[in-house]
């Protein structure tokens, strides 16, 4: 079975060279693609010095369109299963195996935070955003989904075929709005615990006021992404 | 009568320009059209002005310029949404290109493994 870790990255030159060796050390047999997005700095070179297959995206695209350059190039190339993991380490190459192996009884398998595991926390409305956005997506679903903007998911070749298809370029696109079209083309989901680390570079933003502006972006978001008509195969092209 | 050759000599600059840029390529067809309609409609209604008066009263407005000016931000509106969605589309297509262009090279500078499309049929957006 063809496995590959996708790492999408843009100008992540401090923490790339490092979360790429311990990948590599975790996980030595799975094949390691980064997706550059666009990077002003040297975070494509240390990439393809740290011995990673690179795509080289010619400007900055947002993590959707790096994605699914990622996907893309796992569906060419012929892999069964592809997993995105994030080039600041934030995400423990040590679960990789562990998400991989949700796949098992899903399509698509969410390394989630807040499943009882790990100490990550988020207060306030950015909190309460992201409790509604997962129960939301979890009654679409018909899963138990406490997490759903996490960037550590893995899909089996139905699940890269169909973010070839849909996997939007817009705010939140590249987490909820690919995984409800996924849902509503018939995929199934499901999420394993892990402990997210605290960034390299960068902290989550605490503030109220973003944290609002988060809660109805993400909203209009969740609202057009369940009212869209579905992207099953065979479907009308978007 | 002077305000009738005023508006005739503008509006045949109008369709001038436009048949001067389609000629040198500049303007698309597509986007020419509804231009070229825009003329004509000014050109018959220097024409036949009482022709206003008549179709504002028909719908129920009572001076003939406001249906006019009422007509005129409709139509730019809508020509706003056009080219809002013409802006989307190529953004979409760009980034495919942009996807393409980074896998090609990949591949190219490893020398490996097809880069051709797999064989499920690509989606790609109708013609517009």
């Amino acid at each position: 079975m063809k496995q590959l870790i996708i790492v999408p990255a843009w100008n992540e030159v401090d923490a790339i060279g490092a979360t790429l060796t311990e990948i590599r050390s975790t996980v030595p047999q799975l094949d390691v693609l980064v997706v550059d997005d666009g990077s002003t700095d040297r975070t494509a070179d240390v990439a393809e010095e740290s011995g990673a297959v690179v795509l080289r995206l010619p400007f900055n695209l947002g993590v959707g369109g790096a994605m699914r350059a990622g996907y893309e190039y796992a569906k060419r190339h012929g892999y069964d299963q592809a997993i995105q993991v994030d080039a600041d380490g934030q995400h423990d190459p040590g679960d990789i195996l562990a998400v991989l192996a949700g796949l098992d009884h899903a399509d698509i398998c969410i390394g989630a935070r807040f499943a009882d595991k790990g100490t990550y926390v988020v207060k306030g409305p950015r909190k309460w955003a992201m409790r509604l956005l997962a129960s939301i997506v979890s009654r679409v679903g018909h899963a138990r989904l406490t997490d759903i903007t996490s960037g550590f998911r893995a899909g089996n070749s139905r699940a890269i075929a169909q973010y070839c298809r849909h996997y939007p370029a817009e705010y939140l696109g590249d987490t909820v709005d690919s995984l409800i079209g996924a849902i509503r083309a018939g995929l199934s989901v499901t999420q394993i615990p892990v402990v997210m680390r605290t960034r390299q570079a960068g902290t989550p933003s605490h503030n109220p006021w973003k944290s609002a502006v988060y809660l109805v972006r993400s909203m209009v978001a969740l609202l057009i992404a369940l009212t869209r008509p579905s992207t099953v195969k065979g479907g009308p092209a978007r | 009568m002077r305000a009738i050759i005023f508006f005739c000599v503008i509006t045949v600059a109008l369709l001038l320009a436009i048949f001067l840029l389609l000629r040198s390529r500049k303007l698309k067809e597509k986007y020419a059209i509804l231009w070229a309609l825009v003329g004509v409609a000014c050109l018959v209604l220097v024409a036949f002005p009482s022709l206003l008066g008549t179709v504002a009263h028909f719908v129920g407005i009572q001076v003939g310029s406001n249906l006019l000016f009422t007509l005129a931000i409709l139509l730019l509106l809508g020509v706003c949404l056009h080219l809002s969605l013409e802006v989307s589309s190529q953004e979409d297509k760009i980034r495919r290109l942009a996807e393409e262009a980074a896998i090609l090279r990949a591949d190219l500078e490893r020398r490996v493994a097809p880069s051709s499309p797999a064989s499920e049929p690509q989606e790609t957006d109708p013609p517009a």
